[in-house]
């Protein structure tokens, strides 16, 4: 029995050593190496200052931006230190108000079009970095408008930013409304 | 539902097929102590740390003494993980500064990697430090995992073994689990994950300069707008994003692997630093299965019976795929609530029910994630089960009702699911009058007594505390989402936390002294209460002369038995949860279908 005790002292001592410090410390000098930029979050710098990650979706309200989908991740959304999702079952009034109240603001960007489900739905993570493309499409006519472009070079902005499913097959196609913004700041 | 998306699912299927042959057959060569192409490097690791901890390898073990041992190290690790979370902040690793996590809350969490359940009352990325993620939590998804695969083995043993006392040794199959399956998959699997975006660093957090910075009413502490002095509500400006780091990749892959299932962020799987693109969600899904579905060949092969494994397969393969068939088609359906939403799919959007989703997996990714995720006790999650539509989210809650036995936890799926497999024998014995034998041993009153207890304790657990939870203030004051999903949330917690799943209705506030007091003991009695009685059968099988098959002989082989090993788990499940889950997600379907919201 007090043998027993023993080995598992040293079993906790040993394997916590190679689990918990060996192996963490192997695969970040690896990706470190590897695969850096990833690694460290893909961030995005512009004139010396982090602006962001390419990964990691960003609160928008102005007309002139594409916006992103609700987000339940801190007072403003997109919390990337607190990521959450709203957690509203399908019966909760809160989440029927809330839809409610997104719909007559973008009924009125974008009279009679189909509001696409992901504009008026709060994502998993809170901190989702794409919306669908049938998303930016119903976007198009207010950011056209308030830039003073033609919708077709908006458009044209964003085919070039659509991403198919990966290999063809997995997932779904998307658009990462912050890279689509900066290409509009022509940044 | 979309050709796709089908086509998405059934090739997740095929793969899971064609992994279970090899992954089994290795498995096999690891715990019978046979030699492998890993072997040259492995081996003299494997001899140090015997050597280190006072191993004698030939030294085989009676189940008694394979539980004692078992529990005595489970009981070691887990204190060791309360006081690194108590004391982290005295500790290396931690450049956020995080205080020491609070005693209920570092019990609950402790008691929670411990069981292989990975119920997270916390917010990762906003309490735990660096080390305790590491050393504490990544570790125990490792020994855990470990633990169940050795359990599976030694039961496994118990099967194929004949008039024999001993069913292995357990800091043996610990150590050759951990040495040759687990740890060489997860550093592979690990720098896999960071070449899609996984983030793998020590840094503290980034701070991003937002691109167009927001104007916000300013909330109190109570989450309610702070009026001013002229009654107009105060307004504050969010410029900055502070960005959460950390070793995430290298906690990921066993996270998935050791089918753990407890993210390093909040928002698990579904958080694009854990699960950046459709490829690595992909990644993590073959991963969940890979090993669970491995077991099943590892005991057709060392019972001499690989046709029973494949039989065993079927079940679990016919149950997975009522389960997602079910919860993509309510999913895909989305929620008649939301008027004047267009849910439809096409080829510009997913459609569905999208609240609690990423656009990146839609809605297929998204219900074969929580199918698979609760079909093994893994508890990951890329979607909130909670914002499921009613007949969605109770496929998840099901699959965990079920005890996890559709391929299930790593070990603990397989030795699930050969607790049925007695029941189902036992039946067949019953029904043409013989005295049940399963693989050459005669199942006995003491085996089935065994099994009933397993079967009787785990829902007398979950409907008691659900009980208990739902009259009493201090249980229904943490629900979120009133009506019948009140109800299904406190459910789903107990259900989960008992399965050892750890995946939540995560609206409810479990970070409360009830639900982690009660709920950490609804783990420990999930985990060890389910396991001695396990092992008991195992060490009595192992005593048995061996009896040769007869026309008498209930065959174990055939499509028959699968047909009546899947009857007999959902009789059991259904019967015993049915009159619950009417009460929640079955009328809250019908009331949503009315139009009604609470």
């Amino acid at each position: 029995m007090k043998k027993h005790l023993i080995t598992s002292l040293l079993m906790v001592i040993w394997t916590t050593v190679l689990l918990g410090l060996v192996y963490p410390l192997v695969v970040t000098g690896v990706a470190q190496v590897l695969f850096k930029d990833k690694a460290n979050g893909q961030l995005i710098t512009r004139d010396g200052a982090i602006i962001g990650s390419r990964i990691i979706g960003q609160p928008f309200s102005g007309p002139g931006y594409f916006h992103s989908r609700p987000s339940a991740a801190g007072n403003a959304g997109y919390d990337a230190a607190n990521s959450q999702g709203s957690n509203f079952g399908p019966t909760n009034q809160k989440l029927i108000d809330r839809v409610q109240r997104d719909l007559a603001r973008l009924n009125t960007e974008n009279p009679g079009a189909p509001v696409p489900a992901d504009l008026v739905t709060a994502s998993a993570s809170g901190l989702d970095p794409d919306i669908s493309p049938a998303g930016a499409e119903f976007q198009i006519p207010r950011v056209a408008r308030e830039r003073s472009w033609a919708e077709e070079k908006v458009r044209r902005l964003v085919q070039a930013h659509i991403r198919p499913r990966q290999f063809a097959v997995l997932g779904e196609p998307r658009v990462n409304v912050l890279e689509l913004n900066l290409a509009l700041d022509g940044k | 539902m979309t050709a796709n998306g089908w086509f998405q699912i059934l090739l997740f299927l095929a793969l899971i097929f064609l992994l279970t042959k090899p992954l089994g057959v290795f498995m096999a060569k690891v715990f019978s102590r046979e030699r492998t192409f890993l072997d040259p490097v492995v081996r003299p690791i494997e001899r140090l740390l015997y050597r280190l901890t006072q191993v004698d390898e030939e030294h085989d073990m009676p189940w008694t003494e394979y539980a004692i041992t078992m529990l005595m190290f489970s009981g070691v690790s887990m204190l060791v993980l309360y006081g690194i979370e108590r004391l982290q902040h005295f500790l290396p690793g931690n450049p956020q500064k995080f205080a020491g996590v609070d005693p209920a809350l570092a019990f609950n969490t402790a008691a929670s990697f411990t069981t292989n359940t990975n119920w997270q009352n916390y917010t990762g990325e906003a309490t735990m430090s660096y080390l305790t993620q590491m050393a504490g939590l990544a570790y125990h998804n490792f020994v855990s995992a470990a633990v169940g695969i050795a359990l599976a083995v030694a039961f496994i043993r118990g099967i194929a073994r004949t008039e024999n006392k001993t069913i292995g040794n357990f800091w043996v199959d610990l150590t050759r689990g951990t040495l040759w399956v687990l740890l060489p998959g997860c550093v592979v699997y690990a720098v896999l994950l960071v070449s899609q975006g996984v983030v793998q660093n020590f840094r503290p957090y980034d701070t991003a300069k937002l691109m167009e910075a927001q104007h916000v009413p300013k909330l109190g502490t109570d989450g309610k707008p702070v009026v001013g002095a002229d009654g107009q509500p105060l307004m504050d400006t969010i410029s900055d994003q502070s960005i959460a780091q950390g070793p995430v990749a290298s906690q990921e892959a066993i996270k998935m692997l050791g089918t753990n299932g407890g993210g390093f962020f909040n928002a698990n799987s579904s958080h694009p630093f854990e699960n950046p693109t459709p490829f690595s969600n992909y990644l993590q899904l073959l991963s969940i299965f890979a090993i669970p579905a491995g077991l099943t060949y590892t005991l057709g092969k060392i019972t001499k019976s690989p046709q029973h494994g494949w039989a065993v397969w079927s079940a679990m393969a016919i149950l997975f795929l009522c389960g997602v068939t079910t919860a993509y088609w309510a999913e895909a359906k989305g929620n008649p609530l939301l008027k004047g939403v267009d849910q439809q799919a096409g080829t510009m959007q997913a459609g569905g029910n999208m609240e609690g989703k990423e656009v990146r997996f839609g809605i297929a990714d998204s219900a074969l994630f929580a199918t698979v995720t609760t079909d093994a006790s893994c508890g990951a999650i890329n979607s909130w089960h909670d914002s499921y539509t009613p007949l969605g989210g109770m496929v998840p809650l099901v699959n965990i009702m079920l005890s996890e036995t559709v391929f299930g936890g790593v070990g603990a799926g397989l030795y699930g699911i050969l607790i049925y497999v007695v029941l189902a024998v036992f039946i067949a014995g019953l029904m043409v009058g013989r005295t049940p034998e399963y693989l050459g041993k005669k199942i006995e009153a003491y085996d089935v007594k065994m099994a009933m207890l397993v079967t009787l304790v785990f829902p007398l657990v979950i409907l008691a505390l659900t009980a208990i939870s739902s009259v009493e203030g201090f249980g229904a004051s943490s629900i979120s989402n009133p009506g019948p999903h009140g109800l299904t949330q406190i459910l789903y917690a107990f259900t989960s936390q008992a399965g050892n799943n750890g995946s939540a209705f995560a609206g409810l506030n479990g970070n409360a002294p009830w639900y982690n007091i009660s709920g950490a003991i609804t783990m420990l009695i999930g985990r060890f209460f389910m396991i001695i009685p396990m092992l008991a059968i195992a060490g009595n099988l192992a005593q048995k002369k061996t009896v040769p098959a007869s026309a008498g002989t209930f065959p174990v082989t055939t499509p028959l038995f699968a047909v009546l090993l899947v009857s007999v788990i959902l009789i059991v499940g259904a019967l015993t949860f049915f009159p619950a889950l009417s009460l929640g997600p079955v009328l809250e379907h019908l009331l949503m279908m009315a139009g009604k919201t609470f």
